[in-house]
C-alpha cells in the first residue's frame, strides 16, 4: 500500500501549538498517518510537548514555547511524519449495540424514504459497516467514524436540531458518529446506544480511542432499557473483540 | 474551617482555575480562567499556587460573607468598587473578612472578569486535575455550573498573615497581536488585509466559549466548510457569515471553520477583558516575536511573588494589629509618615 499523499505541512496555530496536516480532505490514508505520528510521539515523547489531538487529517500538537521553539519542534515533527508507516498493529474492535428506529432513531424512516429503500435495509447497511474511530471531538466522547457505506452518504439536515439525546447513533455527509452526551446536531438520527463512550468515575473514563475499529449490532428497545441501566451503573456494555 | 457564602452574584460567574488539560483528544474542553494573569495575581497575594481554583466574577456585582471564622481573600482583574461595611478595599490587594463580615463588589468598570482568590484555595473534586467549571459539559467542582446566591465554599480559616498588594505591570495597550494561520491560505490578500486593517468590536452575545466580532464580513477563498481539525485558545475562526469568532476557554476541541489567525498567549487575557462595543484592532506578529512574548508572559507569572508589597491601607493594618493585641506597641513604634490612608495606590 503506497498512498499518494502530499508531504505533511506545518500550520502555525498560535505561539503554543502547531498543526501537522497530512491532507485537506477526509482520507483514510491521511488519518492513518495522523494516528501513526500520534503513536510515535506517545512512544518517544519530545520534551516540551504537552498534549496531542488527532483529527481526520491532522495532528494538533500543544507545546510549551519555554521548552522548545516552533522551528526546532517543527523539524522534529516533520522528520517523524515523513517516516514510512510502521506495520499496522492489531486494533481493538468495539461491537456497539444500537436500538434502531422509533423514538430512539427518529430519522430512520425519513432516511429510508430519501434513499428509496426500507428502514430494515438502512439498519442492515449501517450495522453491516466496518468503521474506524477517526477522531473524537466537539463534546466529550463524540466519536467520528470513517467507513460509512457509500449508499448512506447524504447531506446533513437543513436545520440542525438544538437537542439530540445522549447515545445518539447518527450519520452526516460521509461520516457516522457515536454521540455520548446530549448535544445540538444536524446529523440524521438512526438509533441510540446504551454505551457511554465517556463516563466520569468509570475506568476507563473514555471508552474509544482514535484508531479503534467499530461495528454495530441491532438490539430491541427492551434490551436497550436493560443495558442502559447496566451502563448507568458503570458497566461498559459494548463488546470488545480483537480486530 | 471557615465558610465563604456567596450572598449574591451576577450571571457568568463560576469557579475557574488554570484549566483542564490532557483530555482534549477525547473532546474534553479545557475551560479555565479567561484572564490567567489576574487569576495568578489574586492567588499569589494569598499564597496559593498561581493557577489554583478561584471565583471568576462576571461583569455584574457580587457579595461574599464569612461564616464560622475569618476568611482571607484577594481580588484582581477587571477593576470595580469593593468594600467591607463601607470601608473601601483596593483592587490588587488581599483582605481578611472577619466572621460575619461581607465583601461587596460592584459592577466591573471596564473589562469583565474579576478574580476572588481565597487563602488555601477553593476545594473540590478535580476532574483531569481541574475544578474549572464547564457548564455545558456539567463539569466543575464544587458546583458544576454558574454560581448562584446561597452557594458556599468550605475554606481554610484565615492565617492572620499580613495583608499584601501586588504591583502589576500596566496592561499593554494597542492592537491585539495574532499569528496568522493555521488556515490563512483560505483567505486572499485583500481579505487578510481587511481582517488586519479594520476596527472590530466584541458582540454582546459573546461568552466564555467564543467572542463574536462585529466589523466587515471576511470572505473565504474556497467556502467556509473545511474538514474539522483541532482548535486552541485564541483561534479566530471565520464562519459562513464572515463574522470572525475568537475561540475562548470553553471552546469545542475541534471545529470545521477556517481559522485565519490565532491570538498570542500574552494577549488573550487582554482580549477577554475588552468590553463589548469597544473598538480594537488586530496586528500580525512573527512566530519568533509571539514566542518571545509567551516566554515573557510565563516569566511574569512565575515572578509574581516578587511584586508583592505590604498593603498600605491603614485601617486594616490597625485592626489586624488591634486583634493581635499589640496595636499599642506597633503603632507607637512606627513612623507616622509611613502610614498612608489611601485606598487606591
Amino acid at each position: 500500500m503506497a498512498p499518494t499523499l502530499p508531504p505533511p505541512r506545518l500550520l502555525p496555530s498560535g505561539d503554543s501549538a502547531v498543526t501537522v496536516e497530512f491532507s485537506r480532505t477526509i482520507d483514510d490514508a491521511a488519518n492513518e498517518r495522523v494516528l501513526a505520528l500520534d503513536k510515535a510521539l506517545a512512544a518517544s515523547p519530545i520534551e516540551g510537548i504537552c498534549e496531542t489531538i488527532p483529527t481526520y487529517r491532522s495532528l494538533l500538537v500543544h507545546y510549551d514555547p519555554g521548552k522548545i521553539g516552533f522551528d526546532a519542534l517543527g523539524e522534529k515533527l516533520l522528520a517523524i511524519a515523513r517516516q514510512p508507516l510502521p506495520p499496522s498493529t492489531k486494533a481493538r474492535r468495539w461491537r456497539i449495540p444500537v436500538a434502531y428506529g422509533g423514538e430512539h432513531g427518529i430519522d430512520l424512516e425519513d432516511v429510508a424514504k430519501a434513499l428509496k429503500t426500507t428502514p430494515d435495509d438502512i439498519v442492515a447497511r449501517h450495522s453491516g459497516g466496518d468503521y474506524r474511530v477517526a477522531m473524537i471531538g466537539f463534546t466529550p466522547g463524540w466519536s467520528y467514524l470513517s467507513g460509512l457505506d457509500k449508499s448512506l452518504h447524504m447531506s446533513r439536515r437543513q436545520s440542525p436540531r438544538l437537542f439530540t439525546p445522549a447515545g445518539t447513533i447518527s450519520i452526516g455527509g460521509i461520516q457516522a458518529g457515536i454521540q455520548c452526551l446530549a448535544a445540538p446536531s444536524g446529523w440524521h438520527l438512526l438509533g441510540r446506544t446504551p454505551v457511554r463512550t465517556y463516563q466520569l468515575h468509570r475506568s476507563p473514563t473514555f471508552l474509544t480511542e482514535p484508531g479503534d475499529r467499530v461495528t454495530f449490532f441491532a438490539i430491541d428497545h427492551k434490551t436497550f432499557e436493560e443495558l442502559d441501566r447496566a451502563a448507568e451503573a458503570g458497566e461498559i456494555v459494548a463488546e470488545q473483540v480483537d480486530a | 474551617m471557615s465558610r465563604l457564602i456567596v450572598a449574591s452574584i451576577g450571571p457568568a460567574s463560576s469557579v475557574q482555575d488554570g484549566g483542564r488539560f490532557g483530555a482534549q483528544r477525547y473532546g474534553l474542553t479545557v475551560s479555565g480562567a479567561m484572564d490567567r494573569l489576574a487569576l495568578a495575581a489574586a492567588n499569589t497575594m494569598v499564597g496559593n499556587d498561581p493557577f489554583a481554583a478561584a471565583v471568576e466574577i462576571g461583569p455584574f456585582g457580587a457579595t461574599f460573607t464569612a461564616r464560622d471564622g475569618a476568611v482571607r481573600v484577594a481580588i484582581s482583574g477587571a477593576p470595580r468598587n469593593a468594600d467591607i461595611a463601607g470601608k473601601p478595599v483596593a483592587m490588587d490587594t488581599s483582605v481578611t473578612l472577619k466572621d460575619g463580615e461581607t465583601l461587596t463588589l460592584g459592577f466591573a468598570r471596564g473589562g469583565a472578569f474579576t478574580y476572588l482568590a481565597i487563602e488555601g484555595a477553593i476545594k473540590g473534586e478535580a476532574v483531569f486535575g481541574s475544578l474549572a467549571v464547564n457548564a455545558r459539559a456539567g463539569l466543575g467542582s464544587p458546583y458544576p455550573r454558574a454560581l448562584q446566591a446561597g452557594d458556599e465554599f468550605t475554606v481554610d480559616a484565615a492565617s492572620g498573615a499580613p495583608e499584601l498588594r501586588i504591583d502589576l505591570p500596566k496592561p499593554a495597550s494597542g492592537p491585539i497581536r495574532v499569528v496568522l494561520g493555521p488556515q490563512d491560505d483560505e483567505f486572499d490578500d485583500a481579505n487578510k488585509a481587511l481582517f488586519l486593517g479594520s476596527d472590530w468590536k466584541i458582540s454582546a452575545t459573546s461568552d466564555r466559549m467564543g467572542y463574536r466580532l462585529e466589523g466587515p464580513a471576511i470572505e473565504h477563498l474556497h467556502g467556509h466548510n473545511i474538514v474539522s481539525d483541532g482548535t486552541v485558545n485564541g483561534s479566530i475562526q471565520v464562519p459562513g457569515n464572515g463574522a470572525p469568532i475568537v475561540l475562548m476557554m470553553d471552546r469545542g476541541t475541534s471545529g470545521g471553520y477556517p481559522k485565519i489567525a490565532t491570538v498570542i498567549t500574552a494577549d488573550i487575557g487582554r482580549l477577554a477583558q475588552t468590553s463589548a462595543g469597544t473598538a480594537f484592532r488586530f496586528k500580525a506578529v512573527s512566530m519568533a516575536e509571539a514566542q518571545d512574548e509567551a516566554r515573557r508572559f510565563a516569566q511574569l507569572i512565575r515572578a509574581l511573588p516578587d511584586r508583592l508589597h505590604a498593603s498600605d491601607v491603614v485601617e486594616l493594618n490597625v485592626e489586624a494589629l488591634s486583634d493581635a493585641n499589640v496595636a499599642g506597641y506597633a503603632v507607637s513604634a512606627m513612623d507616622a509618615g509611613t502610614w498612608q490612608v489611601t485606598a487606591e495606590p
